[in-house]
């Protein structure tokens, strides 16, 4: 059901989005806040080998220190808890909160400390005496395929997780045919999210009642699932609280080693424990770095410019354990040929097992790297056959009347209009304009480019990666759920079933509910149950929630809505389909007779002698709703992935002194259309957040590791984080093409912005290099690769010059 | 040891241990958990107080050091438990923020700038808030709220007719022509500005 956008009272006004009032305030709840009687802290002794043998651990100096509760060891905890899950079919890969005989990174927590305050266990933590034999190890994802490369997991055989060779298309008639062919390889740095509040976890269990009690900092569907089945206890032995609020998290709390640790400690020493990282175990070992991926890419394209065809060879270094980070070359396959219209496409997906931090979901689940190999290719292809960077998008651009469009992969598009996103930010620009700017910009010395980039975000997350890439998986949903209740006196209460991490999840519930009751939205209460009290939910992951959360709202208050007008109708002696509802009362049109909210609510607590037959009492509806578009199982390696994909197209101009090398953004504009939008603020914050994101990946961000296995850039001072001085005042041009899979039309936008900034900020950089003869290749590209390459290249240029 | 210091106007004690920070002492000793811990080496900001009225980290101060000085905390720039300052209540207009974690210290440093300027341009908002690392938002929203908190600061109290005061510019209502105000009037204006919440 689509409504035109004229119809909403509440949904796209520019509303205030209630969560901020407790966060300007300083009243927040997050976990470290809370603090539970008996409350025990834990530290972490970490390994500083990147793999070696675990031959003995000494407890004794730290266990004797007062206010030291106990030190556990990876050998006790597996043999009390379950191995964590692998999200592919790789049992072998064996995970456990702490190392057990071995250990496969720098950093790895070896052991973990117990005591009356965090900074007494990180003073006995450093009393742990820990004898190691040092073991061969790897870093670069090249080397894991070699197979005489050190294998991290030696019981798994191998250092390959995943290698998936998928063709979809005719892909080699379309290059045999195609007059044109280039290839390329880019390369997408290690980094991630980063969030300002790092994870923490309390858990307490009381063995009275059997129940072990959660808040954590979290972001991760099916969370209780996992830690009931690494702890060995019912699902509803665990409840987890989801009234704590998420200090950032963008994909990567997930935690689950910390949870189950915790918890597993909690019960062993009967007393409530907490764990919060410090801002090093967070960036060393928290397992939560991001995609680190080469790209080989071939297309074959004609003298217009028009790709044909696409290969692709995608290898990740996952690092030391497999957890769910595969599937981030999974989900990709859903946008394989982003906006636009190739016809065949071969992928191969590569997944490699190396001795560095544990690889987590990072914002875009492996579209964002995906994304700028994409575009690099588009750039590449205008560059080759002369023609301008936009022009090439355009020729390539899926139409409009041509959705929905299926692509090679199996997904269908679901709704987009390309070309007048870009005509807008092009008029917007004034792109003969900066184009103009950008010459006089380097006639006056500096270097300067322009970046273009277009691309998806696929949104509505259902897991469909998970069936394509482990056949022994066979999920086809990933619901999500919302629960209306109108009390006694008529007031509205909604639930919802999951933390959130500052996406106004709170906000979108209201909205929602009032658009579809047509009552104050600043009315609606909007609670959060814990796990045990809750629907089904698969936590904001995937830019789902506009779609998932806001489609359960609808549903549910449809569900609600009807019931008022049964009740109502029965009064009058009409049909329900007679009655007419309007701001929360119904009325009779032919009679005149009304009855408010009041006098409905009224009769649905107190008077069942006035109920329709078979209706029952109360005001109290549920709706679990499943995602859309996707029913079923992948077939031939093709499967629809998510329902929805948002669009958005970045224009940047940089500018930069050749000898400094520091970029420095002068225009950033971004069209952005993610259909129907829910609330302005919301993903106006998204979007300028996500480019923010992206500046970082571009030009900062990397957990660089040394040939010594040595996590370099472990703290804020060398793994830098743009700050306000970094990211620019962007403009954003609006655009909305309703999908006709949601129920206003919305699409996600939960991960815009970073999506393509990766891309139009390399693109930039590289026209601004491209006279000299050099391209970077490799993101992020910092202020001294910039500064070096240029300095070489100029050399190169002036010795030319003289030798002629 | 004993420290003895002023948080939000009450002055507080406290017995800690001499290594103990002024972060953990205000959230721990003092219950006072707006204040945040990001990274707890001094570059994220989100631990940010004002000390003396000045912006400083409170994760690179022991608790013992700040003794006898004035603290302000988040919880000291509501004016009454439900109401919100109005550089809060102009965050909450922009939506400068998404998860909220760096918002303390971000309402923070945004009070210390227009403590000591009241018409801040872009740069001198972007300045004053790059010790403040935020993750969500991108920095565009957390500008326009500090702008629009200048800007209704600079115009709480008003009285009718006048326009707000511009800086550099006379102080002359142009619709009020021949009936213009003696410059009494418009004295009495300016000194009204300051209840607008400045110092």
């Amino acid at each position: 059901m689509t409504e035109a956008p004229s119809q909403f009272r509440f949904v796209s006004a520019n509303r205030r989005v209630r969560e901020d009032r407790r966060f300007v305030a300083g009243r927040g709840h997050y976990v470290a806040d809370i603090a539970l009687e008996g409350m025990l802290h834990v530290a972490m002794v970490a390994s500083q080998h990147p793999a070696a043998r675990i031959v003995s651990i000494d407890a004794s100096a730290a266990l004797a220190l007062p206010g030291v509760h106990y030190v556990l060891t990876g050998e006790e905890l597996a043999g009390g808890v379950d191995q964590l899950m692998n999200g592919l079919d790789t049992p072998n890969v064996r995970r456990y909160p702490l190392a057990v005989g071995r250990t496969r990174y720098a950093g790895e927590w070896v052991a973990a400390v117990v005591a009356d305050s965090r900074a007494l266990a990180e003073d006995a933590a450093e009393k742990v005496r820990v004898v190691y034999e040092p073991l061969a190890y790897l870093t670069k994802a090249e080397e894991a395929l070699d197979p005489a490369s050190p294998p991290v997991h030696p019981e798994h055989g191998s250092n390959i997780l995943l290698d998936r060779q998928f063709v979809w298309g005719e892909v080699d008639r379309h290059f045999a045919e195609s007059p044109r062919h280039l290839s390329f390889r880019v390369t997408w740095g290690r980094n991630s999210t980063v969030p300002i509040e790092t994870f923490g976890v309390v858990a307490s269990w009381d063995p009275w009642r059997d129940m072990l009690d959660v808040w954590a900092s979290i972001q991760m569907p099916k969370y209780s699932d996992q830690i009931s089945r690494a702890l060995r206890i019912p699902t509803n032995a665990v409840r987890v609280h989801q009234d704590v609020d998420v200090g950032g998290s963008y994909g990567v709390k997930r935690g689950i080693k910390h949870t189950v640790l915790v918890g597993y400690l909690s019960r062993r020493l009967n007393r409530p424990v907490r764990f919060l990282e410090d801002r090093l175990e967070n960036m060393r070992s928290g397992d939560a770095h991001g995609p680190e991926r080469i790209f080989d890419v071939d297309v074959a394209f004609d003298e217009a410019g028009i790709i044909k065809s696409m290969k692709m060879r995608a290898l990740d270094n996952a690092g030391a354990y497999a957890g769910r980070a595969p599937f981030q070359l999974g989900k990709p396959i859903g946008a394989i040929v982003g906006p636009y219209k190739i016809q065949s496409v071969a992928y191969r997906a590569q997944s490699v097992t190396t001795n560095k931090a544990v690889q987590e979901a990072v914002r875009g689940f492996g579209q964002s790297p995906t994304n700028y190999a994409i575009e690099t290719a588009m750039d590449k292809v205008a560059r080759a056959c002369g023609l301008d960077r936009v022009e090439a998008r355009r020729r390539n651009f899926i139409r409009k009347e041509e959705f929905p469009y299926l692509i090679p992969s199996g997904t269908r598009y679901d709704s987009g209009d390309y070309h007048t996103v870009v005509e807008k930010v092009l008029a917007h620009v004034d792109y003969d304009g900066l184009l103009a700017e950008r010459d006089r910009l380097r006639a006056s010395g500096l270097l300067a480019g322009i970046g273009i980039a277009a691309c998806l975000e696929p949104s509505g997350g259902n897991s469909s990666f998970e069936p394509l890439l482990n056949e022994k998986n066979t999920t086809t949903t990933w619901m999500d759920s919302a629960r209306i209740t109108i009390d006694g006196p008529g007031f509205v209460t909604v639930t919802i079933h999951t933390t959130s991490s500052g996406q106004g999840h709170e906000t979108l519930a209201a909205t929602v509910v009032a658009e579809v009751l047509e009552i104050d939205p600043d009315r609606i209460r909007v609670v959060r149950p814990d796990t045990l009290e809750s629907l089904p939910s698969n936590s904001p992951v995937g830019s789902r929630m506009a779609i998932m959360l806001g489609g359960a709202c609808f549903h549910a208050a449809q569900k609600l809505k009807a019931k008022l007008v049964a009740i109502a109708a029965f009064q009058f002696g009409i049909a329900p389909e007679a009655a007419r509802y309007e701001t929360g009362a119904v009325s009779d049109p032919a009679s005149g007779r009304r009855l408010d909210w009041a006098d409905i609510v009224n009769i649905a607590h107190r008077n069942f002698h006035l109920l329709p037959p078979d209706t029952e009492p109360g005001l109290a509806v549920t709706h679990v709703m499943q995602v859309p578009t996707a029913t079923k199982l992948p077939e031939d390696g093709r499967v629809q992935m998510y329902p929805c994909h948002s669009f958005e197209f970045h224009v940047v101009l940089i500018a930069l002194d050749p000898v400094l090398g520091k970029p420095e953004i002068r225009r950033y504009v971004i069209g952005h259309d993610c259909g129907t939008v829910i609330n302005p603020h919301i993903v106006k914050g998204m979007t300028l957040g996500g480019i923010a994101h992206g500046i970082g990946a571009a030009l900062l961000e990397e957990f660089v590791y040394d040939d010594e296995g040595q996590l370099l850039t472990q703290s804020f001072m060398d793994y830098l984080l743009p700050s306000s001085h970094e990211v620019p005042a962007v403009e954003i041009v609006h655009h909305v093409t309703p999908s006709p899979f949601t129920v206003f039309g919305q699409k996600g936008s939960g991960e815009s912005g970073y999506l393509g900034a990766p891309a139009a900020i390399s693109g930039a950089l590289n026209d601004a290099v491209d006279a000299l003869g050099i391209a970077f290749d490799k993101l992020p590209i910092r202020i001294f690769a910039i500064s070096d390459a240029v300095a070489a290249a100029r050399a190169k240029q002036s010795q030319e010059k003289t030798s002629a | 040891m004993k420290v003895e210091l002023t948080i939000n106007g009450t002055a507080r004690t406290a017995e800690v241990e001499a290594r103990k920070t002024l972060l953990d002492a205000l959230r721990e000793d003092f219950q006072l958990t707006g204040t945040h811990a990001g990274c707890e080496h001094g570059v994220c900001g989100a631990c940010t107080v004002l000390i003396d009225g000045a912006p400083a980290r409170s994760c690179l101060m022991f608790a013992c050091q700040a003794d006898g000085y004035d603290i302000t905390t988040i919880e000291g720039m509501a004016p009454a438990p439900g109401e919100l300052s109005v550089i809060q209540d102009a965050f909450c207009e922009t939506h400068g923020m998404q998860c909220g974690f760096c918002t303390p210290g971000m309402v923070l440093a945004a009070h210390a700038l227009l403590a000591r300027e009241d018409s801040p341009d872009r740069a001198a908002i972007v300045e004053a808030i790059s010790g403040n690392i935020c993750r969500c938002t991108g920095y565009g929203q957390i500008v326009e709220a500090i702008a629009l908190a200048a800007e209704r600061l600079r115009t709480a109290n008003t009285p009718r007719g006048v326009r707000p005061p511009q800086i550099g510019a006379p102080h002359v209502d142009p619709d009020a022509g021949e009936d213009a105000p003696g410059a009494g009037i418009l004295e009495a204006a300016d000194a009204d500005m300051p209840h607008g919440g400045r110092p």
